[in-house]
């Protein structure tokens, strides 16, 4: 059942304990407890909003920042991590297989912002050796959900089917 | 100036055209209408299943095939039914692949009715067999299947049918728009009146792989005594959300597929080879396909069920296909009324139960062929005007 209610709960985490009770045939009470301790076990995180923000005037720019890391002994990539992770400009760290070690999003109000972050805050930690910026130009589909206009029900040009 | 009311075939013209295509007509011209009138999936058609159709185009097999359809097709068909239902059908005398599942009802249906012959057809179902029947002469007995008895025929309605001259019994279950399925006990009482007969079956199995909870389909070609007047009827549409492909098929004995062959040869030639490739694909690797797609509907069957019901619009729980066919009666409203003031006052379209038959009276049909979130604004649209007309 967990798995169950996760898929619907990531597909949208606006249903509600009633919808997914009945989607699942169970009863409210068995829905209540399982998510109760999914967000116990930390199983679950968070319910955001997923937003196109190129709708609003507030549009933000971001930037995939591939970080090249020399690991500590012991902490290996942790610490690095951390740091990272610390600052609100960043949205999400990742370490990564491959020619670079940590993959990091990074937002902010204009180009510059972001830049100046990078070129500040990251590029200056110790252990980075170096950095490779790339703004994103366009989002296409964010968490699943696409940004763009859906497209028209092109069904019901036949009813009886 | 030419008669035109001279050269049509009045069989043809006296088909009445729907008062429901009207109905539908002023939908369409609303903006803001939540439907749940499709009867057609909304997922799209698997990947693999598109990309093998888009394979063979590159490849140039854009020729006809054989008749009744590729051998390999005809051969995965044969299997897929054996794993599924335990039937055993033949691929070179005993399957024909067919222009979807329609085509197959009419092949079989003419093949089979001559003038003044008796189709006995179940309703509320499927719009086609009623005309169908009329334009091969033969007369529509009609079995008004009753809600008390899940929609199923009953022994006795089928035995009171039944006359000298009745030739054909037409099955649609999984049924359209009841959500209606056979058991097997109910099929074998019908069998059991049938054998001795001359009586030939017509089971309309398109929603064979949409059956839920404790259901799973039985082909009626399995009970004893039926293979041997039965031509199974199955297709890619529903299960493989493959409308638009055309592309179905029907089974039985050699001596009944044969002749269907021959109106199939002449009026079609053979289905359209892309779709036969692509659905080669369907029945070898598209299972998961269809799972994940049942269990969605299975979601959103319970979701709309529960609603109805919580509005007091009684509705059994459907075993298969994707309708939810709840009863208005407690509106006090008849069926076109219904969906009429609920179009024109809520924007919301669902179809008149007496679109399928006049013993559909008193309920109708909404498609769960939307997503969950769809189905709420609905049902919440719904709920308004129930409590819009109980303030009358």
């Amino acid at each position: 059942m967990k798995t169950e209610i996760l898929k619907l709960l990531s597909r949208n985490a606006k249903y509600t304990n009633e919808d997914i009770a009945t989607m699942l045939g169970k009863t409210e009470k068995e829905i209540a407890d399982e998510i109760d301790a999914l967000e116990k076990e930390g199983v679950i995180r968070g319910y955001k909003a997923v937003i196109d923000w190129e709708k609003l005037d507030g549009a933000y720019v971001s930037a995939i920042v591939e970080l090249n890391v020399v690991p500590q002994a012991e902490l290996g990539f942790e610490e690095v991590a951390e740091k990272v992770m610390s600052y609100h400009e960043v949205e999400s760290v990742y370490l990564m297989s491959g020619s670079y070690d940590l993959n990091v999003v990074v937002k902010g109000k204009t180009l510059q912002d972001v830049a100046r972050f990078v070129a500040r805050e990251l590029a200056t930690i110790d252990s980075v050796t170096s950095t490779v910026t790339h703004f994103v130009m366009r989002r296409y589909k964010e968490m699943d959900v696409e940004l763009c206009e859906a497209q028209a029900d092109c069904r019901g040009q036949f009813i009886y089917d | 100036m030419i008669d035109y009311s001279k050269i049509l075939n009045p069989a043809v013209t006296e088909i009445k055209p729907s008062g429901i295509r009207k109905f539908f007509d002023i939908a369409a011209t609303m903006d803001d209408v939540i439907s749940l009138g499709v009867g057609e999936p909304d997922f799209q058609t698997p990947w693999q299943i598109r990309k093998a159709g888009i394979n063979s185009l590159e490849r140039g097999r854009t020729k006809y095939s054989a008749n009744r359809g590729t051998i390999e097709l005809r051969k995965e068909i044969s299997r897929y039914l054996n794993r599924k239902y335990g039937l055993n059908y033949a691929p070179e005398t005993e399957i024909l692949v067919t222009v979807g599942g329609s085509e197959a009802i009419d092949g079989a249906i003419r093949a089979i009715v001559s003038p003044g012959d008796e189709v006995i057809i179940p309703q509320p179902s499927y719009v086609c067999y009623e005309p169908i029947t009329v334009l091969a002469g033969g007369v529509p007995v009609i079995i008004e299947t009753k809600a008390e008895n899940d929609f199923k025929v009953t022994p006795e309605e089928l035995k009171n049918a039944i006359t000298d001259k009745t030739k054909l019994l037409i099955l649609p279950y999984p049924c359209n728009p009841t959500g209606a399925v056979m058991e097997k006990e109910d099929i074998e009482a019908l069998a059991d009146i049938l054998k001795n007969t001359n009586i030939a079956v017509i089971s309309d199995e398109i929603y064979s792989e949409l059956t839920y909870g404790e259901s799973s389909h039985v082909s009626p070609a399995t009970v004893k005594g039926m293979r041997e007047r039965t031509i199974t009827v199955n297709g890619f549409s529903k299960a493989y959300s493959m409308t638009g492909w055309r592309l179905g098929y029907a089974c039985g004995p050699q001596e009944l597929m044969k002749e269907i062959t021959k109106i199939h040869q002449y009026a079609i030639m053979c289905a359209p080879t892309t779709s036969q490739y692509a659905a080669v694909e369907a029945l070898k690797n598209g299972d998961e396909s269809i799972e994940n797609m049942r269990e969605e509907y299975d979601r959103r069957r319970r979701l709309i069920v529960t609603g109805f019901n919580k509005l007091g619009l009684t509705c059994r729980e459907p075993k298969g296909a994707f309708y939810a066919f709840p009863c208005i009666k407690s509106t006090g409203l008849t069926s076109e009324e219904f969906c009429e003031r609920l179009l024109q006052e809520k924007k919301v379209a669902v179809v008149p139960g007496t679109a399928f038959g006049k013993g559909g009276e008193g309920f109708v049909r909404a498609s769960y062929c939307y997503s969950a979130d769809h189905i709420k604004k609905a049902l919440v649209r719904i709920g308004e005007f129930i409590e819009e007309l109980n303030k009358e």
